[in-house]
């Protein structure tokens, strides 16, 4: 499989305010790339503005998926083109049990074409597989029982998006923070279960501030953002040196993205997601 | 809007004067007891002017549009009128007895041999007047009040037919009885049911009312009284899916006895404009009520409910919980109360309502509500009301489902609370798929 996620000077706003200031992005099946940068530089809201968050207007630029370009799309139209996003606090649907909301969602994705109202997976089949992912991702099987996201710890949270991802087997994922609010060994678990599920099976861009979560997902590819653009790339070892030596050396290096990340900070605060 | 013009609209119509009356009691065989009952209510009726419009219970109902002289009580049958009303209720279940109404008659009745043998009754209410006269006689209208207002009046005199249930001391009715009430066109329901479980008897009732086709008019005035002894139990479902061009007006009561219990799922679809007063009375100490109600409103539906849970005895429970999903111009009043009496210690009452609008120009009033006459009691209410979240939506979205696929689950998902309640799963299932068929495609 040869797929090429491709961001192309992209610019996006929220509430006509400009965040993204041309990001030029492209992920090939299978490598992993880790986004870093400093609180209020645009990462999540690359992420988002791939995925398709209404809120979040692309201004100029555009992101392909190999010849379909995925601006021109609605969010349910991405997720089925192959794109997955695990949010980083994902929303609550009570009354809904996460078993039933992966099939649903299982069943879409993988006949994209499908007719609203037409069957879903058969559900023996569904439940077989769904079990099996959940064992490998040593999951407690009451979990396909609870209503999705309602009630869970910040752990079960994660935990939920990556079985998430292991069951909808997207092209390309961006997992935003997937290890914001875990302790230790929760971040190893699911640093473990990302390489597990994801490495060599999809293009992954793993947005963090830290490199526990890279632990078992190397990059090939770091990128630092700042200021709505992408300031420098390097390997596996920048990740590294930017998490033991902060963002000082490239706040110093891009002073115009800098004044640009605290423009931003200020203004955006109540939008950060 | 004023009352006069109200008043003289509704007052015109002669399909439901002195005349109608007098041929009503002549076409039917009733008891004298019974005659002598109707004839009091209909000079209450009378006397009464039809509800103001300032006042508490109304003030948030809009019956401009209803046009009584449209509509005339029925005495005799005419089936032919209502045929193809669906039945939702019945999928998968094996019941014990079953019975059909057309137009506020009971045109079929039949109840499993055993249990009639063991003195349970199932059937017409006009009937079972004359054949169980005494114990009709004590319980109809036992709860109802002529005097609560014109609607409640009109129906005590004009009552048509309807159910009377019967379970006698210690006799457990294991399968459901199914109700089924249809409603044509340009018709009447003024139909009446009487429920009656005596000391340690238990039941299941699947009451269900439908028209031949959704913009079907109708004119219902009804009745609802449920009557526990002691340590009885009682699962009483009611689903409303009558025509939506059609008036539902309906007096609903419960009286629960020592340590009885009461789940009353109420469900509703249909109708243009319904007022409902549903009240628990929880009459001795023990007893516990369980209220659910589901609501589904399009259009320009408008459904009122005015619900009382009544702690009349010490050391009884009610919870109550009431949701609503609205789309289009639709308007849901829920207006609730918890009352308790003096001496009702102990009490543990609990009142919610949940309203979900799928339209910007939809309206839900909930008003909840707390009457306290005693201090050892543990009373909570609470009520929300919003739209469907659109981070919700779009994380659906993001998992592949469409704009309306996530509507539809999320409704699904709000009203999942009180299917999980439902233990009876082709009410479930039928609800289900009336909520599923109801929903519009979002864009």
């Amino acid at each position: 499989m040869s797929h090429i996620l491709r961001i192309e000077n992209l610019h996006v706003s929220v509430n006509d305010k400009p965040i993204l200031r041309g990001v030029n992005l492209v992920i090939k099946f299978g490598e992993t790339h880790a986004l870093m940068g400093p609180n209020g530089s645009g990462k999540s809201t690359l992420g988002l503005a791939i995925a398709g968050h209404p809120n979040y207007q692309i201004t100029e630029g555009s992101i392909w998926l190999d010849d379909v370009n995925l601006t021109e799309l609605e969010a349910d139209e991405r997720s089925r083109a192959g794109i997955f996003m695990a949010f980083q606090r994902p929303v609550a649907i009570p009354g809904v049990k996460m078993a039933d909301f992966l099939r649903h969602a299982a069943t879409n994705v993988r006949r994209p074409d499908r007719k609203e109202g037409e069957d879903l997976i058969a559900m023996r089949e569904f439940r077989k597989e769904l079990k099996g992912k959940m064992e490998q991702l040593k999951m407690d099987p009451e979990f396909a029982r609870r209503y999705v996201n309602d009630g869970f710890s910040g752990g079960e949270m994660k935990r939920a998006e990556i079985l998430t991802m292991a069951m909808l087997s997207p092209k390309f994922s961006i997992l935003d923070e997937t290890d914001s609010g875990l302790d230790a060994d929760a971040v190893r678990l699911a640093s473990a279960s990302i390489a597990e599920i994801g490495r060599d099976k999809m293009g992954l861009l793993i947005i963090t501030h830290h490199d526990k979560l890279l632990e078992h997902n190397p990059p090939q590819f770091t990128h630092v953002m700042l200021g709505g653009r992408i300031v420098e790339t390097g390997g596996a070892e920048l990740a590294r040196q930017l998490h033991d030596h902060g963002y000082d050396r490239i706040r110093k290096a891009y002073p115009d993205a800098e004044a640009a990340n605290q423009q931003m900070l200020a203004k955006e605060e109540p939008l950060a997601v | 809007m004023t009352t006069s013009t109200l008043t003289d609209r509704l007052d015109s119509a002669e399909t439901f004067g002195q005349n109608a009356f007098d041929r009503l009691l002549e076409k039917r065989i009733d008891p004298l007891w019974l005659t002598a009952k109707r004839k009091e209510a209909w000079e209450i009726f009378q006397g009464l002017d039809w509800p103001n419009p300032r006042d508490e219970n109304w003030m948030r109902s809009d019956i401009r549009g209803l046009k009584l002289s449209k509509f005339a009580p029925n005495v005799e049958e005419n089936s032919q009128i209502a045929t193809g009303s669906p039945v939702r209720l019945l999928d998968g279940v094996d019941v014990s007895a079953s019975c059909r109404s057309v137009n506020g008659l009971v045109v079929s009745e039949s109840l499993d041999e055993g249990l009639a043998a063991r003195g349970v009754v199932v059937g017409s209410l006009s009937r079972c007047a004359r054949d169980h006269s005494a114990l009709v006689e004590k319980y109809l209208h036992s709860l109802i009040c002529p005097k609560s207002d014109r609607f409640a009046a009109l129906q005590t005199a004009m009552w048509s037919d309807g159910y009377f249930v019967y379970v006698p001391r210690n006799v457990r009715v294991e399968r459901p009885i199914h109700l089924h009430a249809a409603m044509g066109d340009g018709q009447v329901d003024l139909s009446h049911t009487l429920i009656v479980l005596e000391e340690g008897a238990e039941a299941t009732i699947l009451f269900e009312s439908s028209s031949p086709t959704a913009d079907t008019r109708g004119f219902h005035c009804g009745g609802v009284e449920l009557i526990q002894h002691g340590n009885s139990h009682l699962r009483y479902v009611n689903l409303q899916d009558w025509g939506k061009g059609s008036w539902h007006f309906a007096h609903q009561r419960a009286s629960v006895g020592r340590d009885a219990q009461l789940q009353w799922t109420v469900a509703a679809v249909g109708a243009r404009f319904a007022q409902v007063d549903q009240r628990v009375e929880l009459v001795e100490p023990g007893a516990r009520s369980q209220v659910n109600g589901v609501m589904f409103t399009q259009d320009r539906q408008h459904l009122v409910y005015n619900t009382l849970q009544h702690h009349k005895a010490p050391h009884c429970t009610s919870d109550f919980l009431y949701k609503s999903v609205l789309q289009d111009r639709s308007r849901t009043v829920w207006r609730g109360m918890i009352k308790v009496s003096q001496g009702a210690q102990k009490t543990d009452g609990y009142q919610r309502n949940d309203n979900l609008m799928l339209s910007d120009a939809a309206r839900a009033d909930s008003i909840p509500g707390l009457e306290i006459n005693a201090d050892d009691v543990r009373c909570t209410h609470g009520s929300t009301s919003g739209r469907v979240d659109e981070e919700l939506i779009f994380y659906a979205q993001s998992r592949g489902f469409t704009r309306s696929e996530a509507i539809r689950m999320i409704v699904t998902g709000f009203f999942q609370q009180i299917f999980d309640r439902i233990t009876i799963e082709s009410v479930r299932d039928a609800l289900g798929a009336a909520i599923a068929r109801q929903v519009r495609k979002y864009e």
